[in-house]
């Protein structure tokens, strides 16, 4: 069997908590390009040259790209057939995560409990962990910083099935016209729909990792994606101050679900849509 | 994109009232960053009868946790935060004499009629341009609450702080205004 050792896990996450704070996606960095050529508003294309050139600055100079290095969401995929030795695999993700936002100067947005103490880890621990068991000896790991600007502006809607596309399509764009100017646009769109109520928020987290060039597998879905970015992008919010680009990509993931459901999740990014990957 | 207009701190009523939505501005001068935690601290203080460690008389608030500066730097990346969760204590602090606020996002009716009473004007900076907003720091000095880290009270000193007035203290909106002609649905 296999086997990999506790702390190169936490080396490894707290690189990738520190590449991911820094180097905006290669795609995502052209898609804003692509926005500032076909951007319609002369203000629109000041705030885009503002936001190519933010990046290149950040990713030059490895500074954070937004002050809001997020709160860590990880999605771990573990081999059956490995063994992880020295420790527990939470626990060295977490040492990880503390090491990458001490060493890397990214703000500690964590606090412990969310309600009456709201008290800063300061070490932005703990980091939200989706473990999932495959075949194989890998470790897979995927680190999605996640900024609570565009966060606190995403939302979830309970459908019927009798709801359908149509009903899909309103309860994205009810999400998105409420969120407007606010998450940072241009947005990148996460949309989970089946599963339970988790589930479908679930996905839509995990859609926002995919590469914004490729569209989903299933011919319907990837329809849907384009005619859901042509609703969004007719919005009137474009680059925070009104235009054309108000977002660069429309993501789907979908699952089964009850007879009953029609769950949708719609995370919203902001356009630092960071992520990072290894596979150990 | 017009002219910028240049703004040098403190920002008196007179100079607020005569920005214009959709004015684009490069601000100089010493600014002050509060976000959450020191907004709620203020308005408890001022509820206790205490006085702030600052006076905001003529001064211009910036919605601000920044990242931590690397060594040799004034301040780490520092872009706006979301000023809609300042609304519930904005009124109070527009009552202390603050002229200009820098955020991004939309505001409450009460914030915007509190706005013109004061005369104060809401500047937007471009949300995520963090390092890019950083060149135009240079000094951050904690003033108060350090133990709030990220979200102390802190005096920034800036030089062209790049931002575009979003609403002014007659009530005008930019970002209505910006995005009617783009809106097809």
């Amino acid at each position: 069997m296999r086997t990999i050792q506790v702390e190169q896990i936490t080396q490894e996450v707290a690189q990738m908590c520190k590449e991911a704070a820094y180097y905006l996606p290669e795609d995502v960095y052209e898609a804003l390009k692509k926005g500032r050529e076909t951007e319609e508003s002369p203000v629109g294309r000041d705030v885009l040259d503002q936001i190519i050139k933010n990046s290149e600055i950040a990713r030059s100079e490895d500074r954070p790209i937004c002050q809001d290095t997020g709160m860590t969401i990880v999605f771990v995929e573990i081999g059956q057939d490995l063994h992880i030795e020295g420790g527990s695999l939470n626990d060295a993700i977490n040492a990880g995560v503390a090491k990458g936002y001490t060493e890397g100067f990214l703000r500690k947005s964590v606090v412990a409990e969310p309600l009456f103490d709201r008290k800063n880890t300061q070490n932005n621990t703990p980091a939200i962990i989706y473990t999932e068991v495959v075949p194989g000896d890998k470790l897979k790991i995927e680190i999605e910083p996640k900024g609570f600007g565009s966060e606190n502006k995403s939302g979830i809607k309970m459908l019927v099935p009798a709801d359908g596309v149509e009903g899909v399509k309103k309860a994205v764009m009810e999400i998105i016209l409420h969120a407007s100017c606010n998450p940072c646009p241009p947005m990148v769109i996460g949309v989970g729909i089946g599963g339970t109520m988790d589930k479908a928020a679930y996905y839509s987290k995990r859609a926002l990792l995919r590469p914004l060039t490729v569209r989903n597998a299933h011919p319907q879905y990837a329809a849907l994606e384009e005619e859901l970015l042509e609703m969004v992008n007719k919005t009137g919010i474009g680059p925070q101050l009104g235009g054309t680009t108000s977002a660069l990509a429309v993501n789907i993931e979908w699952g089964p679900t009850h007879i009953a459901g029609l769950p949708v999740a719609v995370t919203i990014c902001c356009h630092a849509t960071r992520h990072s990957k290894r596979v150990l | 994109m017009a002219e910028k207009i240049r703004i040098t701190t403190p920002l008196t009523e007179e100079k607020s009232r005569k920005l214009k939505a959709g004015d684009s501005v490069l601000i100089s001068g010493v600014i002050y960053s509060a976000r959450d935690a020191a907004h709620k601290v203020m308005t408890e203080a001022l509820a206790r009868g205490e006085k702030l460690p600052i006076d905001w008389h003529d001064q211009i608030v910036y919605y601000l946790g920044p990242t931590p500066a690397k060594p040799g730097d004034p301040i780490g990346s520092c872009g706006p935060t979301t000023a809609g969760r300042m609304d519930a204590y904005t009124p109070t602090m527009l009552e202390q004499g603050i002229k200009g606020m820098i955020g991004k996002g939309s505001r409450t009716p009460e914030v915007i009629e509190s706005m013109k009473k004061n005369g104060t004007t809401y500047f937007a900076a471009v949300g995520g341009a963090a390092a890019f907003i950083a060149k135009s720091v240079k000094k951050y000095e904690v003033i108060a609450y350090p133990e709030l880290g990220p979200e102390a009270l802190a005096a920034l000193t800036v030089e062209d702080f790049p931002a575009i007035v979003v609403i002014d203290s007659e009530g005008n909106n930019f970002y209505e205004i910006g995005q009617k002609p783009y809106r097809k649905l």
